[in-house]
């Protein structure tokens, strides 16, 4: 058998027979495969958790045994354990409420498992801001060892539930279902205002189609608007006929019923976004602006549908926080219109909310919208933090 | 070339995991010193390890260079099956990283991604890839030898055949031999095969790893043909070939036991109890005899933990032992029957009929009985234990 493993041209053939002999026989499974044992306990925004990862892993990806004699100490190990604490931390990304917690290492311990020795991290985390669940990405030994798994073990309100990671699925929500319904449906309405507040390219989309609600067109001129009660019912007919679009789209897509790829979507907001703009500047659909609004609101549903996926729905009560965050949405995008209404009927004469507020936003907004669009169907940072949405 | 050399401090060592072991439920702790050995890295002693180490380092320097990538994979995969350890499949998949979801994968890496497929127990997904590989290079003998393979472990012995048949010629006859041997045993030709594979055997010129192979599979037609004293005698000599085979060591243990020479069983595996599959091996044997009682508990404990911890991480890799030891062990029949029928819809070799044939009759499932005694039944198989359990009144 000492030439199982020679090298060398002249040997290939045989090698390769060989070793294919060697693997006629089936494969006697034997060992456990590599596993990591993590625990996550929450309580509000702090976590408390521990880390048992083996140190024939560990030292496969950061060479432990530094005197190289085959026997990991613990004197190897000690010497190692920031480096431990940093490797791990840094490939276990925990978020809640779309923000990142921070992972602190509190003290490094040794734990034996059914196959060998463990080095035992705890660490304890805080949350930014406070979410309805946790979104949990584990990417620990991602690249050395693609059959490893992260087995998670989290504990929230005295209940535990088991997660398995894998390089297949490293992207994991987990929480939620422990609460109260009320306050389950409390959480998804505060995010889905939340996400219309800060998802400008759904603002932006919306105000494209509503600046022109207090003005009326008359001989291809933009002239204000007769009628507090005109202006309102343009508002409404736009701002319903959105709302409906989007929530359809919302919960297909958060029932997994309609998938689209999210390119796709973003990029098909970015470009409604455009659209929308530009019609106020060279317009070619004057009155019938609702019937945009439903078609692109069927888009940009997919979007929020994306978000929520984001922060993941609880198995538990998928409806009840369904329905939250469309309200949440739909209550997010009602403030906005409250707020636009008067102040645009109250400027609609003047000469700075024709030309400036108008026309200069809405060409402003299609430049936004441009850049977007290029961004995001190309998968290019034209300019990345500004337009994080 | 030695995969593990034990000696004495590997033995001290063993005693102290044993210990560590025991106190698994304890809490983690901080080790009293730091001179305390942890953890025996497999390399220790082992030049082969050692150098498949060095050459993974080699690799993250210029993980795409294919040469290189495919080296590593061959020793990885070389090592997993030595030492029965998967966390090489795992190094041996990252090594071919770069080319694993590609669509225009270079042969040489997607034969070895198929050979890891079957190492993982997709065979269907090896056989998509190695069908693929076939179709685009006809000739090549080592995809050819492994589909063989894969077509006899999920039964499709006429398939396995007519790729053996291609092999005559581009291989050596006594390689041809066994890889027909193997599927030609198991649907019918049992005596045909096996005096081919000895008469090949008698010819000078395998290397010594293509004689142990080939033994090893005559060592095994002839034990499920009944006759002992053939099995004995080319296990012996597989054994003197190479004594560290964790496979040969397996299967020779499953024939002392079917032989009722238990102890027989101890001396031959007592180095290897961190491999689950050996290590059920010894606790079958140490239950049927009483002076081992204690060990036997210990490695029952033992072997129960590893099963948890394969569950755990979703692993179906273990069914087919995991089912014996809730049978045997456990005397849980009804956990064997479903772990012996999942087993038996992945694979199908006589080992996994046999769990199947043994759990059916301890639950009394006429069903999975029926399964049995067709597959026996459509493919003549020829494996005394199997035929006398199904034909044994119930």
């Amino acid at each position: 058998m000492t030439h199982r493993l020679a090298t060398g041209a002249a040997a290939m053939t045989r090698i390769a027979l060989l070793l294919a002999c060697a693997l006629l026989t089936a494969p006697a499974f034997a060992h456990k495969a590599s596993d990591a044992y993590l625990t996550i306990e929450r309580d509000g925004q702090s976590l408390r958790g521990q880390w048992d990862i083996a140190l024939r892993d560990l030292d496969n990806a950061l060479g432990l045994d530094a005197n190289a004699d085959g026997d990991i100490t613990w004197g190897e190990v000690r010497s190692r354990q920031a480096d431990i604490g940093a490797y791990a931390i840094s490939r276990l990304q925990v978020s809640s409420g779309g923000e990142r917690c921070s992972l602190t290492p509190t003290a490094y311990l040794i734990d034996t498992h059914t196959d060998g020795a463990y080095a035992v991290m705890t660490f304890t985390g805080a949350c930014p801001r406070p979410g309805p669940t946790l979104a949990l990405d584990y990417r620990l030994f991602e690249g050395l060892d693609p059959q490893h798994r992260g087995l998670l073990n989290f504990v929230e309100n005295g209940q535990s539930r088991s997660v398995v990671f894998s390089a297949d699925s490293p992207h994991r929500i987990v929480g939620g279902d422990s609460s109260g319904p009320l306050r389950q449906f409390a959480t998804y309405l505060n995010e889905g205002v939340w996400h219309i507040w800060t998802g400008f390219d759904h603002i932006l989309f919306l105000l494209s189609l509503l600046l022109p609600a207090v003005l009326m067109r008359h001989r291809d001129q933009w002239q204000p608007g007769p009628s507090f009660r005109a202006s309102f019912i343009d508002v409404a007919k736009v701002v319903t006929a959105f709302t409906l679009a989007h929530s359809i789209t919302l919960s297909l897509a958060a029932l997994s019923i309609v998938v689209l790829p999210s390119r796709l979507v973003e990029s098909g907001i970015a470009l409604s976004v455009v659209l929308a703009s530009l019609n106020n500047v060279f317009p070619v659909v004057a009155n019938g602006r609702w019937i945009a609004a439903f078609g692109f609101g069927l888009l940009h549903g997919f979007g929020f549908a994306g978000a929520l996926h984001d922060l993941g729905l609880p198995a538990g009560s998928l409806a009840l926080s369904l329905a939250g965050f469309n309200l949440g949405v739909e209550a997010g995008q009602l403030a906005i219109v409250l707020l636009f209404l008067p102040l645009a009927f109250a400027l609609r004469s003047t000469w700075a909310y024709r030309r400036m507020v108008f026309a200069g936003g809405s060409v402003a907004i299609a430049m936004v919208a441009s850049v977007w669009l290029v961004e995001r169907a190309f998968n290019v940072g034209v300019f990345g933090a500004l337009a994080a949405r | 070339m030695g995969i593990t050399t034990p000696d004495w401090r590997y033995a001290v060592f063993a005693v102290a995991f044993a210990l560590l072991s025991a106190a698994a439920c304890a809490k983690p702790f901080v080790p009293p010193s730091d001179a305390v050995v942890l953890e025996r890295l497999p390399e220790k002693n082992d030049p082969a390890l050692a150098e498949l180490k060095r050459m993974r380092a080699r690799l993250t320097t210029n993980p795409r260079d294919l040469d290189a990538a495919v080296a590593v994979a061959r020793r990885a995969l070389e090592a997993a099956r030595a030492l029965g350890d998967p966390r090489y499949l795992g190094q041996a998949q990252a090594a071919l990283a770069p080319w694993w979801t590609r669509e225009d994968v270079p042969s040489v890496a997607l034969l070895l991604r198929a050979t890891l497929e079957q190492s993982q127990h997709d065979f269907a997904g090896s056989l998509v890839d190695l069908d693929r590989l076939l179709a685009a290079n006809p000739t090549m003998s080592q995809a050819r030898l492994t589909r063989a393979t894969v077509l006899t472990v999920v039964g499709r012995y006429a398939d396995a055949r007519l790729d053996c048949a291609e092999l005559t010629g581009k291989v050596a006859p006594v390689v041809v031999i066994g890889c027909e041997a193997a599927p030609a045993s198991l649907s019918g030709h049992a005596a045909l095969a096996y005096g081919a594979l000895v008469q090949a055997l008698g010819r000078p010129g395998a290397g010594a790893g293509v004689r142990e192979w080939a033994l090893t599979l005559a060592a095994e037609i002839a034990a499920r043909r009944g006759d002992a004293a053939a099995g004995e005698r080319h296990f012996r000599e597989a054994l003197t070939l190479d004594p560290r085979d964790a496979y040969l060591k397996g299967a020779y243990a499953d024939f002392l036991l079917d032989c009722d020479r238990p102890r027989e069983v101890l001396p031959l595996l007592h180095d290897d109890t961190r491999n689950d599959t050996l290590l059920l091996r010894l606790a079958l044997a140490e239950q049927r005899l009483p002076d081992r009682r204690e060990t036997f508990a210990a490695h029952r404990d033992d072997l129960a933990a590893r099963f948890e911890a394969a569950r755990r991480r979703g692993d179906s890799l273990h069914r087919r032992e995991e089912a014996r030891f809730r049978l045997a062990i456990e005397n849980d029949a009804r956990a064997a029957l479903t772990l012996a029928r999942d087993n038996w819809a992945v694979q199908r070799e006589p080992a996994d009929l046999r769990i199947l044939v043994e759990a059916a009759r301890a639950t009394g499932n006429a069903d999975a009985l029926k399964i049995a005694t067709d597959w026996v039944a459509a493919h003549h198989l020829e494996d005394a234990l199997i035929v006398a359990q199904l034909e044994r009144p119930r």
